[in-house]
């Protein structure tokens, strides 16, 4: 559904990526793991067209996407939740619900996808009129995952999801993110805690400085020495 | 809340009307004009500024491309001043377009650099352009009272009508970006761009849209200045100073607000000419002393401006 091929990301005269390439299969879930400041972000920052690649190619769906502006790549059922939540502060959460069923093939479904976003967060549902800044964190990281899912994705990439969030909030999301998965959406999230990531996904990618350091199915990796004893240590 | 609503329209409208009765100093009608005048530029910049979160520290570009557009076309082909408006107006938006394409990558403070620069080139090209009268500017011939002519002599209550119903059409229009689907994308483009890019927004498109409205309003109040002063010159027409007096009427009134850009206006534009009248030549800069006193009370009591303090009045 996703291939990466080669890619490498400049800001300014600085790389931080170097011949990335990473592919994930329609219907699974996959996690990128790596330290802060890998190039984790930059990674899905490509893809949706938010940084330009200096080389390399991003196919999404059999297409290539890299040339196209982030607005063109949503319509094609990419959706991509940024770090740190970037809800709108100062809207309502219905609207914030709204604003992500921006794309004319969304549109039409809005009530629908509003109906499913409120089943899998009741929570939204209740503060459906309260402005998002006033949300806990775990709340405003519910809501920024249902505005990714308003525009009706089939590739959801979420960076960061369970960062700064209680033990149970995180058990909370982790679940939410299953169900969505087995709506027949795919996953493509980042985390730092390795164990907790591998144990959801299918599929994992270790990314370290900007170069790709383990790849492989999500058990494979659980077993790999790299990841037990720099990651685990165990 | 809804009788109270209905009531306090009700009494805006008798008031609105009752000024040319009450008004009769020209001096008044003339501070009352200026009010509605200024109180709509800053609504436009508004529109841009505070419903997409874009500081344009250019906007007088737009009053004097609205200004000469109507001014030139009358002196050079003798066309009426009100298609001359609407040429003003067109005029604006491309331009606006023009300007707005390469800005719009800049960020935040950037952008508002960038547009001070605009304004300043477009201001210099103007005090060189002989075609349009360079440095000594333009005076329009006077006419015989009539609205096809835009000029009224006996009487300026018609440029106090006019005047009204430019305000009115902008926030008539404004009231309706603030509802409608657009108003929203404004919104989340002002909150956070990334993130509205991330939803699907086409983040640049909708940046040029709110600058086209704006640009569209304020050129159309500069072919009203003009048909009003019926003389111009690229220091008073297009000068830094109105670009940062139209920013700073919405901001010490309330930005992103439907009346406090208006509020701001009504306020700041009489305590400007107070000073000037207490003064005179020797105190120049006291209203702006005080506007900057107001401005930093503003951003440090009351971020939401005049607007933010009576909504809270009414709240408690």
């Amino acid at each position: 559904m996703l291939a990466v091929r080669d890619l490498e990301v400049l800001y300014g005269d600085f790389q931080v990526l170097w011949g990335v390439s990473l592919e994930v299969q329609e219907g699974e879930i996959a996690c990128l793991l790596g330290p802060n400041g890998a190039g984790k972000s930059t990674i899905l920052n490509a893809v949706s067209g938010l940084v330009r690649p200096a080389a390399g190619t991003i196919e999404f769906c059999g297409e290539r996407v890299d040339r196209l502006p982030t607005h063109e790549i949503v319509t094609r059922g990419l959706s991509h939740i940024l770090e740190r939540r970037r809800v709108f502060p100062y809207l309502t959460v219905e609207k914030n619900l709204s604003l992500g069923a921006y794309q004319e093939r969304a549109r039409p479904h809005r009530e629908e996808s509003l109906a499913w976003v409120y089943d899998l967060f009741p929570r939204l549902r209740e503060r459906r009129q309260q402005l998002a800044h006033s949300l806990s964190g775990g709340e405003q990281q519910m809501l920024a995952i249902g505005r990714g899912l308003m525009s009706r994705p089939r590739f959801l990439m979420i960076d960061e999801p369970f960062l700064g969030l209680g033990p149970r909030v995180v058990a909370e999301i982790l679940e939410i993110i299953r169900k969505i998965n087995a709506a027949g959406v795919t996953v493509l999230f980042i985390e730092q805690n390795v164990q907790l990531a591998l144990e959801v996904s299918h599929r994992g990618f270790l990314l370290e400085s900007g170069r790709m350091a383990l790849a492989g199915p999500a058990r494979d990796l659980l077993e790999a020495d790299l990841i037990r004893e720099v990651y685990l240590g165990i | 809340m809804r009788r109270s609503t209905v009531l306090l329209v009700a009494a805006l409208a008798a008031l609105v009307l009752a000024v040319p009765l009450l008004a009769r100093l020209p001096y008044h009608r003339d501070l009352v004009i200026k009010v509605l005048l200024f109180g709509m530029l800053a609504q436009a910049w508004n529109i841009l500024a505070g419903y997409c979160g874009q500081i344009s520290l250019g906007h007088a570009v737009f009053f004097g491309t609205g200004a000469y557009t109507s001014t030139v076309l009358q002196l050079e082909a003798g066309l009426s001043p009100w298609l001359g408006l609407l040429g003003g107006v067109l005029l604006a938006v491309l331009l606006s377009q023009i300007i707005g394409y390469p800005c719009f990558r800049l960020r935040g403070h950037y952008f508002a650099i960038a547009t001070i620069a605009v304004g300043e080139i477009v201001q210099t090209l103007a005090l060189n352009w002989e075609a349009i009268g360079a440095a000594r500017g333009l005076s329009l011939p006077i006419r015989p009272d009539s609205l096809a002519a835009f000029q009224f002599h006996r009487s300026k209550y018609p440029y106090y009508y006019i005047v009204l119903g430019l305000l009115l059409t902008c926030l008539a229009v404004s009231a309706w970006i603030e509802r409608s689907r657009v108003g929203y994308y404004f919104r989340a483009i002002r909150e956070d761009p990334e993130a509205a890019a991330s939803v699907g927004i086409p983040v640049t498109r909708y940046k040029l849209i709110a600058m086209a409205f704006s640009a569209a309003f304020v050129a159309a109040g500069g072919t009203f200045y003009a048909q009003y002063v019926l003389f111009l010159d690229p220091e008073s027409a297009m000068p830094l100073s109105l670009s940062i007096l139209i920013c700073l009427l919405a901001v010490v009134g309330g930005v992103g607000t439907l009346w406090g850009p208006v509020l701001g206006a009504a306020v700041l534009i009489p305590l400007s000419e107070l000073t000037r009248v207490q003064f005179g030549g020797t105190g120049r800069a006291v209203d702006l002393i005080i506007y900057g006193a107001l401005l930093t009370a503003v951003a440090v009591y009351q971020p939401a401006g005049l607007a933010g303090l009576l909504r809270r009045a009414r709240g408690r």
